[in-house]
């Protein structure tokens, strides 16, 4: 069956059984599975928002309700100070907050990535450089410099997804270079040498599949704490002002005078939705781990 | 930690080469830092007395005395020259907004950062290799568990909502809950004098902080003890100690448990930088008057030789505590220092 199916398909197959492999042992992951479909279930409610609600009600101008009025039936999760519904402006919070904690990790994934491989695959000076500026990101506190980065950049959502890209790849950096200097010692890497394979051909089509899964791991943890650090940047009142954002309905709530006159209700459902959604890609990261890493799937 | 102590510490040199190469590697961040402040705050914003004075209405001359006061008139190097001088002699520059020095307002609301964050990072320590002991000892328990579940959820709240809803339930109180703890500040303006009143008062104000602050940090302490005993767990000298006859709690009190505080220990130093980005979170919901509180206020204006300053400064200390991590890091592991 091998001799007449092409290399491409012989791959592919390969990957598929692989994936259904892997698949399979994520399932039996409960936490990792109960993570899955919270994600799942959060990302269909963000993107029904606008099927489902009316964005006219973010609208401070036609809001007609009282201000901080708790829970009734009319407002399901009470009114912020503005008299807009809590329940409204979470559900489209998600949206933003979804938004910049993917964009985020994207960025800051694409740069570790990038990063790491270069700096395993060309070795020497290349490489010292690299992992110096690497080391020194680690070092810096990335809270604190995406503070600076966004204090100085015009105030939005692009400098949000900015600053925390720049200062949170270098954990992916130094994994992603550790995985490729164990699959470049691999045999078929040095077959490929002798067979003249050029540096992009070894990294597009020998280096990258064998280090991608590990990436897509780390990927679901880097989101988890991208949406931190969003709500956290929009706390600090450095996130866009006319958004409404999980943070940012927070630092409303805090500067409004929610906390002191105990308005519950205005302070529990965007905190919430943060944790469920970083607890949910925790355990899904914890899960992926799991199964790409054998030596964590033992008995322990 | 890192790859590059193996490679460093392999080639023989000894203890002095890979002190002198972490030496090397702290200045060069140090440097680094440095370079970053300057760049960051004069360069990337194209005018930074534009930036200061957003959204405000500013006349012509204003701006020509502001630019002047911050030396913005002269050419860049000379500007660059001015600034490496400064910091090297402690000077930051003067605040905008308080036209202080920079350096005393650091000077000033230092103390009150390194309270906080000091006693809520022992506790913090206390509590998670207590936890994590327990948790390895008993793996796959009911406390095992329950353990790593809530420090799992506790590690997923984001530090500043924590403290928002702890402020709104014993500082302000709901419900049935009174108010039992002050909601903001370091010390009340009635105090009666004398040191113990002033010290009671402080632990009072302490309070609230100090919890939010522990509550999310001690996770990481607890995750790691707790793995680096179960690695140890496996290992012969255990068998052999439990051979001799010796009682399961020696074994794990004098044997595993040392061994496995390495990681540990030198996660301490590593993991400041996170404590300092949580206590800026902990101090603006809790109004304490740190570093954070004050880089908090200077994002407001923006006051950005303020901004610069506590940038240096935070930064820095977090080079400065790596440095200690590895150097500690060897001193500690006879196995690193072999090797």
């Amino acid at each position: 069956m091998t001799a007449t199916q092409s290399p491409g398909a012989i791959a592919w197959t390969r990957r598929r059984t692989a994936f259904a492999t892997g698949w399979s042992s994520f399932r039996s992951q409960r936490a990792g599975l109960v993570g899955l479909g919270v994600l799942v279930l959060i990302a269909v409610l963000a993107l029904a928002a606008p099927l489902l609600t009316d964005q006219a009600g973010l609208d401070v101008t036609q809001a007609t309700a009282d201000r901080l009025e708790p829970p009734s039936m009319q407002h399901w999760l009470g009114t912020d100070e503005n008299g807009r519904s809590v329940l409204l402006l979470t559900w489209w919070g998600a949206r933003i907050s979804l938004l910049v904690g993917l964009a985020a990790t994207v960025l800051s994934v694409g740069i570790g990535t990038l990063v790491g491989i270069l700096a395993a695959h060309f070795g020497g000076l290349t490489s010292a450089a690299l992992m110096r500026v690497t080391d020194f990101f680690l070092v810096v506190p990335s809270l604190v410099l995406a503070i600076a980065l966004s204090t100085v950049l015009a105030r939005g959502l692009g400098t949000i997804v900015l600053a925390i890209g720049l200062t949170a790849w270098p954990t992916t950096a130094r994994l992603v270079r550790a995985q490729t200097l164990a699959v470049e010692a691999r045999p078929y890497i040095e077959r490929a040498k002798a067979l003249g394979a050029g540096h992009g051909h070894l990294i597009g089509s020998h280096v990258l599949p064998g280090v991608l899964p590990l990436v897509f791991a780390n990927t679901t943890l880097a989101v988890a704490s991208a949406v931190i650090a969003e709500s956290t940047l929009s706390f600090l009142g450095l996130g866009d002002p006319t958004l409404v954002s999980w943070g940012a309905m927070l630092k409303s709530a805090m500067d409004t005078g929610a906390v002191t006159g105990g308005a519950w209700w205005y302070l529990l459902p965007p905190g919430l939705g943060i944790v469920t959604v970083v607890l949910a890609f925790t355990l899904c990261g914890r899960a992926l781990e799991t199964v790409l890493n054998p030596r964590l799937r033992g008995s322990r | 930690m890192g790859d590059a102590p193996d490679t460093e510490g392999r080639s023989g040199g000894g203890l002095a080469r890979y002190v002198v190469s972490k030496l090397g590697g702290a200045l060069t961040s140090l440097l680094l830092v440095i370079l970053l402040g300057f760049f960051l705050f004069r360069v990337l914003p194209g005018d930074p007395v534009q930036t200061m004075t957003r959204g405000r209405a500013v006349s012509a001359d204003q701006i020509a005395e502001l630019r002047e006061r911050f030396g913005l008139d002269l050419p860049l190097w000379q500007q660059f020259v001015d600034y490496l001088f400064g910091v090297l002699r402690g000077d930051l520059g003067v605040s905008y907004f308080y036209s202080r020095p920079v350096s005393d307002l650091i000077a000033e609301r230092f103390w009150p950062t390194v309270l906080l964050a000091g006693t809520s990072t022992v506790l913090a320590v206390l509590l998670g290799i207590w936890l994590g002991t327990r948790s390895a000892w008993r793996h796959g328990s009911r406390f095992d568990r329950t353990a790593t579940g809530v420090s799992l959820t506790l590690w997923s709240v984001p530090t500043f909502w924590l403290g928002l809803i702890m402020l709104m339930v014993f500082g302000v109180g709901v419900g049935p809950i009174p108010g039992m703890f002050p909601t903001g500040g370091i010390t009340s303006p009635d105090t009666p004098p004398g040191l113990l009143p002033y010290v009671l008062d402080v632990a009072h104000h302490l309070v609230l902080p100090c919890i939010t602050m522990v509550a999310v940090i001690f996770a990481q302490y607890q995750m790691v003890m707790r793995s680096s005993l179960l690695e140890e767990m496996g290992a012969d000298y255990l068998t052999t100690a439990r051979a001799k006859g010796l009682r399961d709690d020696l074994v794990r009190r004098r044997h595993a448990v040392p061994n496995a505080m390495l990681p540990t220990v030198t996660l301490i130093f590593l993991h400041l930088g996170l404590v300092v980005s949580g206590a800026i979170m902990v101090e603006t919901v809790f109004s304490w008057p740190g570093l954070g509180l004050l880089t908090y206020q200077a994002l407001d204006v923006p006051d950005l030789p303020l901004l610069q300053g506590t940038f240096i400064v935070l930064a820095g200390a977090v080079v400065a505590m790596n440095l200690i991590a590895d150097l500690l890091y060897r001193f500690l592991d006879p196995r690193v220092r072999a090797s």
